[in-house]
């Protein structure tokens, strides 16, 4: 899926002492329901299977935050 | 009232005996931003909040139990083979010496649960302003462990629960603008 309509990102200050190798572009989470503030009737829905996996009836109110998208 | 069913809201699948992982685990067991807190408090406030709202809070703290039971199983399964050195070297030492291989309500530095972690405020705008917060750090803090997690079942139980604060986050929302929608109308009782 494409999460990157949930996600926003900054520039961070970079030193040249960074200990660390720096990080140039931070991402972070802007969940779905942000955008709703409330849900319209007759979204499209998950089939039940599908539901229990993504943990939500309705698809748009998924995200889809994974370890591999690697935003810590 | 409650029905109890014998089983769990999404399958916990555990592969390996990783104490350490449970320790982490723990901070959504008995942590601040974690489901007993969030149970609780949902359950307290549903008592003072408007008619139209007090649905919601009740059904997202029975919800919110149900995750409790999960990271409850997920915990135990973690931990319950784990002879007292893997625990002392997983950091769970000072736990084993007080609890066994018993579960406790303490977050993942070892703190013991406190019922100052929650608020009523007997407002409905702070309170339900406040359960919005307390699912968005919960959603954060699941990234986090989702991120640190190196079992995959318990990776995919973390994401299902991650995404039910997103769902839980946009029904407090609604529940806003439903008191937002009482402004200015005429009622004549």
């Amino acid at each position: 899926m494409d999460q990157s309509q949930f996600r926003g990102t900054y520039r961070p200050y970079i030193s040249p002492r960074d200990p660390c190798p720096p990080i140039l572009v931070k991402t972070f989470v802007l969940p779905p329901q942000l955008f709703t503030n409330f849900q319209q009737p007759g979204l499209t829905q998950n089939s039940p299977e599908e539901a229990l996996k993504q943990g939500s009836l309705w698809p748009q109110l998924v995200d889809g935050f994974s370890r591999e998208e690697g935003i810590s | 009232m409650w029905v109890y069913e014998k089983k769990l809201l999404y399958p916990v699948e555990v592969t390996t005996c990783n104490p350490m992982l449970a320790k982490y685990l723990m901070e959504q067991y008995g942590g601040a931003d974690g489901e007993l807190a969030a149970a609780l408090r949902y359950m307290n406030q549903r008592y003072t909040v408007p008619d139209t709202v007090i649905g919601v809070l009740t059904d997202i703290s029975t919800e919110e139990f149900s995750h409790l039971e999960m990271l409850a199983t997920m915990i135990y399964k973690l931990t319950k083979d784990a002879t007292p050195e893997q625990l002392e070297k997983a950091g769970l030492g000072a736990h084993f010496v007080n609890h066994g291989h018993s579960l406790f309500y303490n977050n993942a530095g070892g703190v013991p649960f406190t019922s100052t972690y929650i608020q009523s405020k007997g407002d409905p705008i702070a309170d339900l302003y406040e359960d919005i917060a307390a699912e968005e750090k919960a959603r954060a803090t699941y990234q986090w462990l989702i991120d640190i997690s190196d079992d995959p079942g318990v990776t995919d139980a973390l994401r299902f629960l991650r995404e039910r604060e997103n769902v839980h986050s946009l029904r407090f929302r609604e529940s806003v603008e439903i008191l937002k929608d009482e402004r200015d109308r005429k009622k004549i009782f």
